[in-house]
């Protein structure tokens, strides 16, 4: 048998009367789309305006003061000589040990934070999860607490904080934590709401109490998505540790807030190397632990 | 069925030998169940002994946080509801200019960053790293530097939001190029097109609402941010919120904090039915 007997030998022809349709057609939607985004760009614009006047947006002085923004660059760079290098770096970093007790206040600041509003988020999140909640009136308080405690800017809690309890690290601690809380507990629930129900129900069918079927029916499923979060929120706390410090909450916020406000230039160049390279470092090993985790949930 | 069957002694070892895996944790998975919590704890101990937390005066600190949230109530404005009308209003203004400004920046620099658009490795590998930098600054640090360049004042916070998020929507968007189907690209190129109607017909229409949800979501997370850059000077109501406190003018602040709350739910809410709209149920980053 030859090909040519089941293969049609040519793509068939739409007839011109076909075409002129099937062209109208998609004449018409795209006008039809070009007319919304059309619109879009109209209201975007007309927002643009309006925030621009609120944001009191002067361009002109932008324009005007943009070198000083390049500038800075230039001037917080540091004085390095390839002839006497290491004296250079020594200059610039004449406050090492000094910076690195800091950054390490930073970093353990950022731990505690985590530990403490992550311990609190999982033993409460649980009472929240739409399909394991005890009662309703409880898990509408428990999500409107998480709600609050992460839309009040870590910052407001610090600086509350520092007029309670004093300068110091305790108040950075106490305002990360809560913020970590508000944020770890959202994304908890998150998790448990999509746990598959049936280990839950063969453990409720037992007879157990509510905490044993959250430990052996929800928990198995997802302490690894848990651990993955609270890592990931780990160093976005070691970011948030390094700023706390401004309102003199502890870390080495302190200093590079002196820095910027005095213009110790290569200080501030400093101080910011030694936070990109740490949270760097940070993000990479966290990395490595969160993909080894991904996948090892007990699933299906 | 009568009754529940009781298994004999032999079948349950039967049943145990056939899902040996799941009973039998090796050494190692069980070395780390008591190493990991034990490490935990010895480094929060290390974390609390290098802090030298004041425990004793957690108890004095505690009583005067219950002084200040009685002194909470009942909220008042303090008779220039005016001024934070407008604080807040300029807040909203430096979270949606900051996020449209840094989407505008973002999205070219995002093509350098994806590994199927750019043009050379060595080029997505310097964007990339250029990018991570700018993260990792935290916004307040910026928005101190921009109150250095173009003075006091919410744009300022524009600026400093506008930097700083331009580091991480330019991840997010190189992710999502990169994760962008191959095929209809290919399809494009076969018919004759060139790279940039490639880009254009056969990776923009699956990338475009991706990037929408996720400025959605980044104008919403920036009106929280916002709320705060005010405490450098870089206007919002960040400015009022810490002179307040500073002053310990708690129904001022309870105030504040309150006006704060009502707006971030009223713009979780609205973008939350455009970004529905946009892309539907499905997780932004």
């Amino acid at each position: 048998m030859n090909y040519r007997d089941v293969m049609p030998s040519s793509i068939p022809i739409v007839s011109q009367a076909r075409l002129e349709v099937l062209v109208a057609d998609y004449q018409r939607v795209v006008q039809q789309r070009r007319r919304q985004s059309l619109l879009v760009l109209a209201i975007l614009a007309v927002l643009v305006l309006l925030a621009a006047r609120f944001g009191e947006v002067d361009l002109r002085n932008l324009i005007d003061n943009i070198s000083n923004f390049t500038s800075y660059f230039s001037r917080i760079m540091p004085k390095l000589s390839a002839a006497h290098f290491g004296a250079d770096v020594a200059d610039w970093y004449w406050n090492i040990t000094g910076w690195l007790k800091l950054l390490l206040d930073t970093i353990l600041i950022a731990y505690l934070a985590t530990l403490i509003g992550a311990v609190g988020a999982l033993a409460t999140a649980p009472l929240a999860a739409a399909n394991l909640a005890p009662s309703g009136t409880l898990r509408w308080t428990i999500k409107r607490i998480f709600e609050f405690c992460r839309t009040v800017p870590d910052l407001v809690f610090a600086l509350m904080f520092v007029a309670a309890f004093g300068l110091g690290p305790l108040a950075g601690i106490l305002a990360i934590a809560i913020h970590t809380f508000g944020t770890l507990g959202k994304l908890f629930i998150e998790a448990l709401e999509n746990i598959d129900m049936k280990p839950v129900e063969s453990v409720r069918s037992t007879g157990s109490r509510f905490i044993e079927t959250v430990r052996f029916g929800a928990l198995p499923q997802v302490m690894s998505t848990f651990a993955s979060y609270t890592l990931l929120r780990f160093e976005i706390n070691v970011r948030s540790g390094s700023v706390v410090g401004m309102v003199g909450a502890g870390g080495i916020g302190q200093d590079l807030f002196v820095a910027i406000r005095k213009f110790y230039y290569t200080d501030v160049s400093a101080i910011l190397l030694m936070i990109i390279v740490c949270v760097a470092v940070i993000d990479l090993v966290t990395e490595r632990v969160r993909h080894r985790l991904s996948g090892r949930d007990i699933r299906r | 069925m009568s009754a529940l069957r009781v298994m004999r002694p032999e079948e349950t070892v039967a049943v145990l030998d056939r899902h040996r895996d799941l009973f039998d944790d090796s050494t190692r998975s069980r070395v780390f169940a008591v190493a990991a919590p034990l490490g935990l704890l010895a480094f929060t101990a290390f974390a609390v002994w290098w802090l030298a937390l004041p425990f004793d005066q957690i108890l004095q600190g505690l009583t005067s946080l219950a002084k200040f949230v009685a002194l909470m109530f009942p909220p008042s404005t303090g008779g220039h509801l005016d001024l934070l009308v407008k604080a807040m209003g300029e807040t909203l203004a430096i979270a949606f200019l900051g996020t449209l400004i840094a989407t505008v920046a973002a999205f070219p620099i995002s093509f350098l960053a994806a590994s199927n658009t750019t043009p050379h490795p060595i080029i997505r590998f310097v964007v990339r790293r250029c990018l991570d930098t700018i993260r990792s600054v935290d916004a307040l640090i910026w928005a101190l530097v921009f109150v250095g360049v173009v003075g006091l004042g919410p744009f300022a916070g524009i600026l400093a939001i506008a930097v700083s998020d331009t580091g991480a929507l330019g991840k997010l968007f190189s992710e999502a190029i990169e994760s962008a189907d191959e095929r209809t690209r290919e399809s494009v190129l076969a018919s004759g097109g060139t790279g940039l109607l490639a880009v254009r017909f056969g990776l923009l229409p699956q990338v475009l609402p991706i990037i929408a949800g996720q400025v959605l979501y980044f104008i919403e997370s920036n009106v929280r941010s916002a709320t705060i850059i005010g405490i450098v000077g870089a206007g919002g109501i960040g400015l009022q919120l810490s002179e307040q406190i500073r002053t310990y003018d708690f129904d001022q602040v309870a105030f504040a904090v309150i006006m704060i709350l009502v707006t971030v739910a009223i713009i979780d809410w609205v973008s939350g039915k455009l970004r529905f709209a946009i892309i539907g149920r499905r997780p932004v980053v």
